[in-house]
């Protein structure tokens, strides 16, 4: 067994990735390839797919020109589906500039800090993930509603007569999506931080940078690449988002995952739901591709 | 103007909080006069607070109290982006995501200068460190030896009122390290800008400047010409740090003009010139250079104590021996190897005559 091994770069590099690989093959691209299948498939009665299966791309065509059956005959509309799409991008575009414009001053305070303070910090930062999604969400509509926490506190005070409608609309739902994802924005600007030689910066002064002139010259190219990892890293899980828009939106804000969540859910069109999974997910990656190919040289080796 | 230095420091004191809670002037009471165009050097063992000064020279760090003066300007609390000094970097600094040009270009670019003039500058700027040709590069793809040298031109280029250097090379070899110190000294000369350079080596101190701070714990023991600080040290501190040196510990006999008496127990009398007073009985240190002690060759009217050889050690071009008087008192001696005969001046365990001038050594009090 060790001999086939031995002495053979490429058979050690195969033995070397097999494990991985295999476990990637099982557990990502297996379910891939099933929903590929069932975004071709028919949708079934009672959901699932109908059998015997019928091969259609009607299930695609929907996406970019959904038709709904009337009395006069099929009613059309290109930009439904796209619209949400696109408003998701949206709201995912937002969602991302205010987690990196919260989160990268807290990297920058905590990676200022004595060890033992960054570490506590590192902590509170972290502690969300160990708490449900769900949980947190709920929480926070406790706050956010009218009769939450801020508006019963306004009330109080006198400040505001009626309460505020900061829930059910896309404030609240970007303001629940960014205190979902902050943490995501925070740890990749933290490691770029922290690892910033701040001596540069007194070179910058030195030389007679002001200390805004600094960030924007020295500090924030030389962070960028925590930058990116913190765009991708919350833009592409946003886009999709489905829990968030759901509680905070209340059925009134439509984003691309409430759109998916739907179509496993009541809707019970699992090849539709298919479908748009596979789209958002071939969109975004070819908005990531693009945006790697027209960053720097410098981020890309950096990343 | 008269009476206007290029640097002044008047009675500057830094204290830090130490991690455990205590207060450590880093900087104690410190009064320096540095004149325009000088080659002046910080010198002292680690920790004494030569970093911390040129820190507040260049207002990175606020003096407790105090002030400074920049061309008779108080500056002390000034941001460091508005002083008109400029700091090459121990580890240089240089902007690691910038080209050499970029690196070279920044301070003339935060000035405002246009992009034609700056490229010209910068171009120059690369002549005077004798680096042309490498405006494109990265600085990550130079050496060390390279990289210095841009953190210098990027400095020089602003044409600073003073520049101010912290162990520029320290992180270069000792071949490259010679050839640098005395190119920056050559350089310093051709641009007459004022040079504050801070070092912990002597010898690098003593062959670059034209004056020397000698610091320990936070204080200025010794401010001087290199020959006066060599020739005169003020304390035993300094006398210990610059160079090699003997210390023979006595008490005053007697004064006469110039002439001090001077008692060493156990191994005999000893003269030594000294313009100040000293009174009878006043313990004292005598402090005498190894290459000033001769060895058996007595004379006439100066000092010679008689003693043992303890040790001899060859270094090349000198001959070191160590001579004992007396329980409490040791020397070295240094004799030089011009000729072979020389060699064999004396062994171990011979007894030996030392001898020196009265206007050799120093009398140091304490
Ligand atoms: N930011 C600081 N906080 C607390 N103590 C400090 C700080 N900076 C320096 N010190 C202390 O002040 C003293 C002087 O430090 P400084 O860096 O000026 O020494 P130095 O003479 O430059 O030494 P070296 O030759 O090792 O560079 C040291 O004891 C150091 O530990
Ligand atoms: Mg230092």
């Amino acid at each position: 067994m060790l001999n086939f091994f031995r002495g053979n770069k490429k058979r050690q590099l195969f033995g070397l990735i097999s494990p991985g690989a295999l476990w990637i093959l099982l557990f990502f691209n297996l379910p891939l390839l099933i929903m590929l299948f069932i975004s071709f498939a028919e949708r079934g009665r009672t959901g699932g797919i109908a059998s015997p299966v019928v091969y259609t791309l009607e299930n695609y065509k929907q996406f970019f020109n959904a038709c709904v059956s009337q009395y006069a005959g099929p009613q059309c509309d290109p930009f439904l589906y796209l619209g949400i799409f696109g408003s998701s991008v949206r709201i995912a575009f937002v969602v991302t500039f205010f987690c990196i414009l919260a989160g990268y001053p807290l990297a920058y305070f905590m990676a200022r800090q004595k060890p033992l303070w960054r570490d506590t910090l590192m902590l509170l930062v972290i502690i969300p993930f160990w708490t449900n999604f769900l949980v947190r969400t709920y929480a926070l509509k406790t706050v956010m509603s009218g009769e939450g926490l801020i508006n019963t506190i306004l009330m109080n005070l006198g400040l505001i007569s009626a309460p505020l409608e900061m829930m059910f609309n896309e404030f609240g739902v970007i303001v629940g999506l960014v205190y979902g994802y902050l943490p995501f924005a925070v740890l990749p600007m933290y490691t770029s931080v922290e690892k910033f030689d701040h001596s540069l910066m007194e070179a910058a002064a030195d030389l007679g940078a002001p200390p805004s002139r600094a960030f924007w010259r020295v500090m924030l190219p030389m962070t960028m690449p925590g930058v990116i990892a913190a765009l991708v890293l919350v833009f592409v899980p946003v886009v999709g988002a489905f829990i968030t828009p759901d509680i905070m939106g209340g059925g009134k804000v439509e984003m691309i995952g409430t759109l998916i969540n739907r179509q496993f859910g009541v809707a019970r069109n699992w090849p539709f739901g298919s479908a748009m999974s596979l789209i958002l997910m071939v969109l975004v990656l070819l908005g990531v591709i693009y945006y790697f190919r027209s960053s720097s040289e410098e981020t890309r080796r950096a990343m | 103007m008269a009476g206007e230095f290029a640097i002044e420091m008047k009675d500057v004191l830094k204290q830090f909080v130490t991690p455990e809670g205590g207060i450590l002037p880093a900087v104690d009471h410190v009064d320096m006069q540095i004149q325009d165009g000088e080659f002046f050097s910080l010198l002292g063992p680690s920790g004494c607070g030569k970093t911390t000064s040129l820190r507040m020279i260049a207002g990175f760090e606020l003096p407790t109290s105090g002030s400074i003066l920049i061309r008779g300007k108080e500056m002390s609390q000034v941001p460091a982006h508005l002083r008109p000094v400029n700091t090459v970097f121990q580890q240089y600094a240089l902007f690691p995501h910038m080209t050499v040009e970029q690196n070279i270009g920044f301070g003339l670019e935060m000035k405002g200068v246009g992009k034609a003039e700056r490229a010209k500058r910068v171009a120059e700027a690369l002549e005077m460190v004798r680096l042309p040709g490498m405006a494109l590069r990265r600085t990550k793809q130079l050496s060390g030896g390279q990289q210095q040298r841009i953190a210098l031109a990027r400095a020089l280029v602003n044409k600073p009122e003073v520049l101010l250097l912290d162990e520029p090379l320290g992180a270069l070899d000792l071949k490259l390290r010679k050839e640098m110190q005395l190119e920056l000294k050559t350089l310093q000369r051709e641009v007459g800008i004022t040079f504050i350079y801070v070092t912990h080596d002597q010898e690098e101190a003593l062959t670059m400047s034209d004056r020397i701070a000698v610091m320990n714990k936070g204080r200025a023991l010794q401010v001087g010409l290199p020959e006066e600080i060599y020739e005169r040290p003020a304390d035993k501190f300094v006398a210990d740090f610059i160079g090699e040196t003997n210390f023979l510990d006595g008490s005053v006999l007697g004064q006469s003009g110039s002439t001090v008496e001077i008692d060493l127990p156990g191994c005999g009398l000893a003269r030594v010139e000294s313009s100040r007073t000293f009174t009878r009985g006043q313990p004292v240190t005598i402090t005498v250079r190894p290459e000033r002690l001769h060895l058996n060759e007595p004379f006439e009217n100066g000092n010679n104590l008689k003693g043992r050889v303890e040790e001899v050690i060859y270094i090349g071009t000198d001959t070191q021996y160590g001579v004992r008087f007396s329980e409490r008192h040791k020397v070295r001696v240094r004799e030089q190897n011009a000729t072979q005969a020389q060699k064999e001046i004396a062994r171990r365990g011979d007894e030996v005559i030392v001898s020196f001038t009265s206007a050799s050594p120093r009398l140091l009090t304490e």
